[in-house]
């Protein structure tokens, strides 16, 4: 399995030729949750190469169950990742995905969210989906990651197989946190403006 | 100096026809020595000036100074490494590929495109780039086919010019995106002629049959003359900066770069032709006719690196390499190389090469 990978996130590195920057925060095994913008299918591959090894082992990509559970290459890569699989067709009450994330991250795991939900093909980003809000409320102790993907949307944009080797960027951003109170529209902003800010540094 | 220096071949290569062609005679070799000697020392001078910061140096100079230093000790080892070893052209033809297509992946990086250009741009890196590379890496002689008699050689000059200049522009108008279409072909091609085109003239100075005084076919080494090339237009870039921290005055276009004066230009280009007439014992040239292809270079070097920085103002950046913090491009190093490397391959060919 650490061969797989290894191999995986080194093409990866390769193809995107990616470098990548800490802005106001350092590697760290402690529990996260890394949340960046979502353009391309190498996205969660390329966070995860671009953490050390020790965080590597404890992080965990999370990605639609209905999309990775089809065929034997995308069930294989989301087994080789430890991929956590959210059915994002049958959301039951006690079986909600923040529920599920929350039961398997226990207390070693970090996790790779898109809190986008989809891939997007436009150069603005979409409004965040709630998930980040009620796992920060059900887990406060989290530390929530920004991260920015720059370029990746070109180097294999939606609906592409064959990637072009452009150079790109990921940039992890200071940790935020939910204030006490505090509304859920406007954490969600506050999340999706900590990303794009990390656009301009 | 011939007469000091005969030439026995240090390396030679077996080319696929039978020939043998000298790669690396003995002054090609002094020279290969002595330029990684001077290069070690510079280093040594270099980081021991980072080493102690005191008010006479200016630690920014001298960083850029060592990382400069720095790459081209590597290229300089990669180069004699691949010659004494391999005693084959093809580990040179590979690392100019290597610098062919990080240049272009920095180059197109910093253009915009859009997703209708992306399969355009997967013709442009894994066909068309890797293709001009065989293409000269192969280049030596005629191969038989079918009845055809085909040179590789010969299709290298036609391959990027011709057939992918016509081929992106097809290729985008068939994704069928009319938007900026003009402007976003024209980038694709500019970047491809100047990255991959223009630079690959430079491992095809190994292929060149060179003729020699009296009209005889040279018996020096072909690396000789690709260490020429290299020497003086990268020396030339210092030069010219040596020149302008002395007497600059005269800033030729302040908006695309204020470093570059004309004091300085003229200075790096007269200092570049005595560098390439000390240097005339490595090349078929004689004295004179090394000074005159090293002013071509410098002139035609200077012109690579203006024109780079224009279209880097263009794009609002320093560098090439700004995506990697901290980091100088693979283009901004070779800027220079990439528009001096056609005009010194035609102009050699011409005068001192056998036709074909």
């Amino acid at each position: 399995m650490r061969i797989t990978t290894a191999i995986l996130a080194l093409t990866a590195k390769l193809i995107s030729g990616a470098s990548v920057r800490w802005v106001d925060c350092q590697p760290d095994t402690c529990q996260r949750v890394y949340f960046a913008n979502h353009t391309s299918h190498l996205d969660a591959l390329l966070i995860w190469s671009s953490l050390p090894p020790d965080v590597r082992q404890l992080t965990r990509p999370v990605a639609a169950k209905d999309y990775w559970e089809k065929g034997f290459v995308r069930r294989y890569l989301a087994k080789q990742f430890n991929a956590l699989l959210i059915d994002r067709r049958e959301i039951k009450v006690h079986q909600s995905p923040v529920d599920l994330m929350i039961r398997e991250i226990g207390t070693t795991h970090s996790l790779i969210v898109f809190p986008e939900g989809s891939r997007n093909t436009d150069p603005e980003m979409k409004e965040f989906k709630s998930g980040l809000y009620y796992l920060s409320k059900k887990r406060p102790d989290l530390e929530l990651v920004p991260v920015y993907i720059e370029n990746l949307s070109r180097v294999l944009p939606r609906g592409e197989f064959l990637p072009v080797p452009l150079l790109s960027c990921v940039i992890f951003g200071p940790p935020v946190w939910l204030e006490t109170n505090e509304p859920k529209a406007h954490f969600l902003t506050r999340a999706r403006e900590a990303v794009i800010g990390l656009k301009d540094i | 100096m011939p007469a000091l220096l005969p030439t026995p071949e240090i390396a030679t290569c077996l080319l696929a026809n039978g020939a043998v062609q000298v790669l690396l005679d003995r002054p090609a070799t002094i020279l290969l020595v002595a330029v990684l000697v001077l290069l070690l020392l510079a280093w040594a001078l270099g980081n021991y000036l980072e080493k102690r910061p005191e008010a006479d140096v200016n630690l920014a100079l001298v960083k850029s100074f060592n990382r400069r230093i720095q790459a081209w000790l590597i290229m300089y080892l990669i180069l004699g490494a691949t010659f004494l070893a391999g005693s084959s052209r093809i580990p040179a033809v590979i690392l100019f590929f290597i610098v062919s297509f990080w240049a272009l992946r920095e180059f197109i990086t910093l253009t915009p495109t859009t997703f209708a250009d992306h399969r355009a741009l997967f013709w442009v890196f894994f066909v068309f780039t890797p293709l001009q590379y065989i293409l000269v890496g192969f280049g030596h002689h005629d191969y038989e086919w079918m009845g055809f008699v085909i040179n590789p050689g010969r299709i290298f000059i036609t391959w990027i010019p011709i057939f992918a200049f016509l081929f992106i522009p097809a290729r985008i108008a068939f994704a069928g995106d009319h938007k900026r279409y003009l402007e976003r072909t024209a980038k694709i091609q500019a970047g491809l002629i100047i990255c991959v085109y223009a630079l690959s003239h430079a491992p095809a100075l190994l292929d060149l049959k060179y003729v020699g005084a009296e009209a005889k076919q040279w018996e020096g080494g072909n690396a000789g003359v690709l260490f020429f090339f290299i020497i003086v237009v990268q020396m030339s870039e210092v030069f010219q900066f040596v020149w302008t921290q002395l007497l600059g005055q005269r800033v030729i276009a302040r908006a695309i770069n204020s470093n570059r004066t004309w004091e300085g230009f003229v200075g790096g280009v007269l200092t570049s032709m005595v560098l390439g007439t000390a240097l005339f014992w490595v090349t078929p040239f004689n004295p004179i006719q090394a000074a005159s292809m090293a002013l071509i270079l410098a002139i035609t070097g200077f012109a690579g690196a203006m024109t780079m920085s224009a279209v880097k103002r263009d794009r609002g950046v320093e560098d090439y390499g700004t995506l990697v913090e901290g980091h100088v491009g693979v283009l901004d190093r070779f800027d220079s190389i990439c528009f001096a490397a056609p005009v010194f391959y035609h102009v050699t060919k011409f005068f001192f090469a056998e036709a074909g």
